[in-house]
């Protein structure tokens, strides 16, 4: 294969598997202050407590991967996006810091605080996350010297504010689903039917965002014309949305969640496959769009990388597994928990 | 507002970078002390040694948590502030990041859970390998970045591709990139400055407690340990330290004539102390010993060194912060070797224990290597200015194009709020778990120990009423 596209692939290899992990736990963020009363609180924060940390990880291996097999993607994105990353950035860190911090006081208004900015925080990320999807998908306004010079509010465009609030109605669901399998009791039934209410959300937001998709970038689709099998992915696509309410009904909550991480690996799949063969649009010039292969390291980079990446993924995948077999069951709270 | 976009990248990345070197250099050095304790659990079977590998891992996993938080911004901060940069070197550079992701990374995550909570469910042996590995891992870590940086300094294995706008290196030489011609002295010397702040931290959690009087025999044991591992590293930074000079000295002659303040071509003098007059080209009250330096170098007083008359002003880095860092370092590597030696010398002799000024001074010395370390690295990399990489690319070319003074002042003041809120809980966790102290986890130990069967451990552990990996007995408890 074509090492610049076993790169692209294996990008978004590392791209879902982020979104389907951190997925849910910043789902777990921003559904954290519907709960009732501080034992809830404290039972979401430790059900994603030991995980999150290695769920980052995969985002930092993503950056360190990009930057390595596409330096001028990785160079672009990162300095157009400059505010909204930043704010990412402290919004991710902010996180971390909220559970660490929020159970270390028994003051009511101090575990608010903790609690408001725990979920912000995550509310915020993933809207960003959506927001620099979205702006990926119709492009950014690059010349002839491969810069981006954007603006906070050109970023912050009617379209890429329907895909940030469909992120955020996606990881809701899908880290409703989580907090079901990890809860029991009265709690459980209450996280039941938000299961319901986050999949209406996500439900409509997917439609209007595949239609205003279809309207604002049509090349999204091209690709279809000369890789036809791809369809087989829509399908999957539609089959494993339908398939989260008939396993929420039959009280399977085990293949809801199956079924909602198959449905992020194949939005991230269609969001690459309307990119492809580019990396990052141009919206002034589609000449002047990063490619993967305008936008690549050398032959001779790609070829080190790839042994790199089949050396060390095995690794990342065996840690994975073992660390989520480890965490299987219902939380607890223990005497070492947040 | 006048600001300068290149001032506050650079003001930034110093913060950020700082900020994180605050945790990596304490896991590996850490690191190091666990792997020695536990291996002499495994050879002795005494318990005690048990007990204290148990409760420098609790330490460790809290360093290597903020490690990772403070990380992230790392890892992208090349391409936001620095896209020019990024462009330039990604084809060369780009590959030590990702492996260093890929390898050492998910490396220290994996065995890090066995580490933590894997303490009743693998044999000791296991364990110990799994400790081996995490200890490894945080090395591996610094393996690839202080090749991508090493390779700023004295590139190698590579050819320039393009002109004017579009030259960027692109490599040529996988193998002569990593083995460039100061990445080895460089890792050696910033490994062993990461193991005298590990020795120095435990000997300074353990004078604390041998001057309250507690766990009186478990630190002693301790602080032997981090004693024999600090005097062997002080010493070994002395040589290290040498020889990376002589490198200095061939591959970055700008950088050693103003870590020297050597102006004039000619014989060097070593400076004790003094301060560089740039105007003057001169060093005013400066203590030091004429020849010194050719000394050093060449092995004779006389042999000339070149000064920064030879090199052209505009490739002059600033003198006196290379040059006040870097004496500050030595002398505070002077400082190590010498209280090493003498707690030695005093241990051997069976009464270190009983002074307790000396404790007293172990338990503030930790500062040292911190500032030691901070500032070796600040010499370094302010030695290497105006170059972003030596001799390629100028720091003010690497900037990113599109960003603005403002957004980076912006992001600034996002940093230093968060990492301000870092450094309070970090504190704030650190006094908790030194205050509970190492034996606190001996009665949990003996407790979880009372055989239990295997599947009931494991299920709790499921379950998170056990210890669990980021929460549990790796530090957090309390909450």
């Amino acid at each position: 294969m074509d090492l610049n596209i076993f790169w692209f692939i294996l990008l978004g290899v590392l791209l879902t598997g982020y979104a389907i992990l951190d997925g849910f736990d910043l789902g777990v963020g921003i559904v954290h202050l519907f709960s009732r009363d501080d034992h809830e609180r404290r039972l979401f924060m430790n059900s994603i407590g030991p995980l999150w940390d290695g769920n980052e990880v995969w985002l930092v291996t993503f950056g360190g991967a990009m930057f390595a097999a596409f330096p001028h993607a990785y160079a672009t994105a990162f300095s157009g996006f400059y505010l909204p990353f930043m704010l990412l950035l402290f919004a991710l860190i902010f996180r971390a810091v909220s559970m660490e911090f929020r159970s270390k006081q028994e003051m009511r208004w101090w575990r608010s605080m903790w609690d408001f900015g725990f979920a912000g925080a995550s509310t915020l990320a993933t809207l960003l996350f959506g927001v620099a999807v979205g702006n990926m998908m119709i492009g950014l306004p690059i010349g002839p010297d491969k810069e981006a010079y954007t603006t906070l509010l050109g970023l912050l465009n009617p379209f890429s504010l329907l895909v940030g609030a469909f992120a955020v109605a996606t990881f809701a669901m899908h880290g409703s689903i989580y907090l079901y399998l990890k809860t029991e009791g009265e709690l459980q039934q209450r996280i039941h039917r938000w299961m319901w209410t986050t999949f209406g959300l996500f439900l409509v937001l997917y439609m209007f965002t595949t239609m205003a998709a279809l309207i604002a970038v049509p090349t999204a689709v091209r690709n279809f014309t000369h890789i036809p099998w791809a369809w087989v992915v829509v399908v999957l696509n539609v089959l494993a949305i339908a398939n989260i309410p008939r396993a929420i009904h039959l009280n399977k909550p085990f293949y809801a969640f199956i079924s909602s991480s198959c449905t992020i690996a194949a939005l991230t799949f269609l969001f690459g496959f309307a990119l492809f063969p580019n990396m990052i649009v141009s919206s002034l010039n589609p000449e002047w769009s990063l490619t993967i292969y305008n936008a690549a390291s050398s032959e001779k980079t790609l070829g080190i990388m790839r042994w790199i990446a089949l050396l060390g993924m095995p690794f990342v995948l065996s840690y994975t597994i073992a660390i989520y077999w480890i965490f299987r069951g219902k939380t607890k709270i223990g005497k070492f928990s947040y | 507002m006048d600001l300068d976009v290149l001032l506050l990248s650079r003001l930034q990345f110093a913060l950020t970078i700082m900020f994180h070197y605050l945790f990596p250099p304490l896991s590996i050095g850490l690191g190091l002390i666990m792997a020695i304790t536990e291996g002499m659990y495994i050879k002795t079977k005494n318990k005690q040694y048990e007990v204290l590998a148990r409760f420098w891992t609790k330490i460790f996993a809290v360093v290597f948590a903020l490690g990772v938080a403070s990380g992230i911004v790392m890892e992208f901060q090349f391409g936001t502030n620095w896209a020019t940069y990024s462009r330039y070197v990604g084809d060369v550079f780009g590959s030590p990041l990702a492996a260093e992701g890929v390898f050492a990374f998910f490396l220290e995550s994996g065995f890090l859970a066995i580490l933590v909570f894997g303490w009743d469910r693998v044999s000791p042996r296991v364990h110990f390998f799994s400790t081996v590995m995490v200890s490894l891992g945080s090395m591996f870590s610094a393996v690839w970045i202080v090749v991508a940086n090493s390779w700023m300094q004295t590139p190698a294995g590579f050819h320039i591709v393009g002109e004017g706008m579009d030259a960027r290196a692109e490599i040529t030489d996988f193998w002569a990139m990593v083995f460039n011609p100061s990445s080895v002295d460089r890792l050696t010397h910033t490994l062993i400055g990461a193991f005298i702040l590990g020795a120095f931290f435990v000997m300074s959690i353990t004078a604390y407690y041998i001057l309250k009087g507690r766990h009186l025999e478990l630190s002693r044991k301790s602080f032997t340990i981090a004693l024999v591992v600090g005097t062997l590293a002080s010493l070994a930074a002395l040589v290290t330290g040498h020889t990376q000079a002589s490198t200095v000295a061939v591959t970055q002659p700008a950088k050693l004539a103003a870590f020297e303040g050597h102006f004039k071509t000619g014989p060097g003098t070593l400076y004790l102390f003094g301060i560089p007059n740039v105007e003057e080209q001169r060093v005013d009250f400066g203590v030091g010993i004429p020849g010194g330096l050719s000394f050093l170098l060449y092995n004779d007083f006389h042999t000339p060194v070149k000064g920064l008359d030879q090199i052209p002003p505009e490739d002059h880095p600033p003198i006196n912060i290379p040059f006040q860092t870097y004496h500050l370092m030595v002398a505070l590597g002077m400082f190590f070797i010498a209280i090493t030696l003498y707690a030695s010398w005093l241990r051997w002799r069976g009464s270190l224990f009983e002074k307790r000024w000396l404790m007293r001074v172990f338990m503030f010395a930790v500062i040292g290597p911190y500032i030691a370390n901070f500032a070796g690295w600040i010499a370094a990399e302010v030695g290497r200015q105006p170059w972003i990489v030596y001799g390629l690319l100028r720091t003010s070319d690497a900037l990113s194009k599109t960003v603005k003074a403002e957004e980076v002042l912006a992001s600034i003041i996002l940093f230093a709020i968060i990492y301000f809120f870092l450094f309070v809980l970090w504190l704030y966790i650190m006094n908790d778990k030194i205050k509970h102290g190492p034996e606190e986890h001996l009665a949990t130990a003996a407790a979880s120990d009372a055989g239990a069967p295997l599947l009931d451990t494991m299920s709790k552990l499921a379950d998170h009423s056990g210890p669990s990996l980021l929460r549990g007995d790796d530090g957090k408890e309390g909450k």
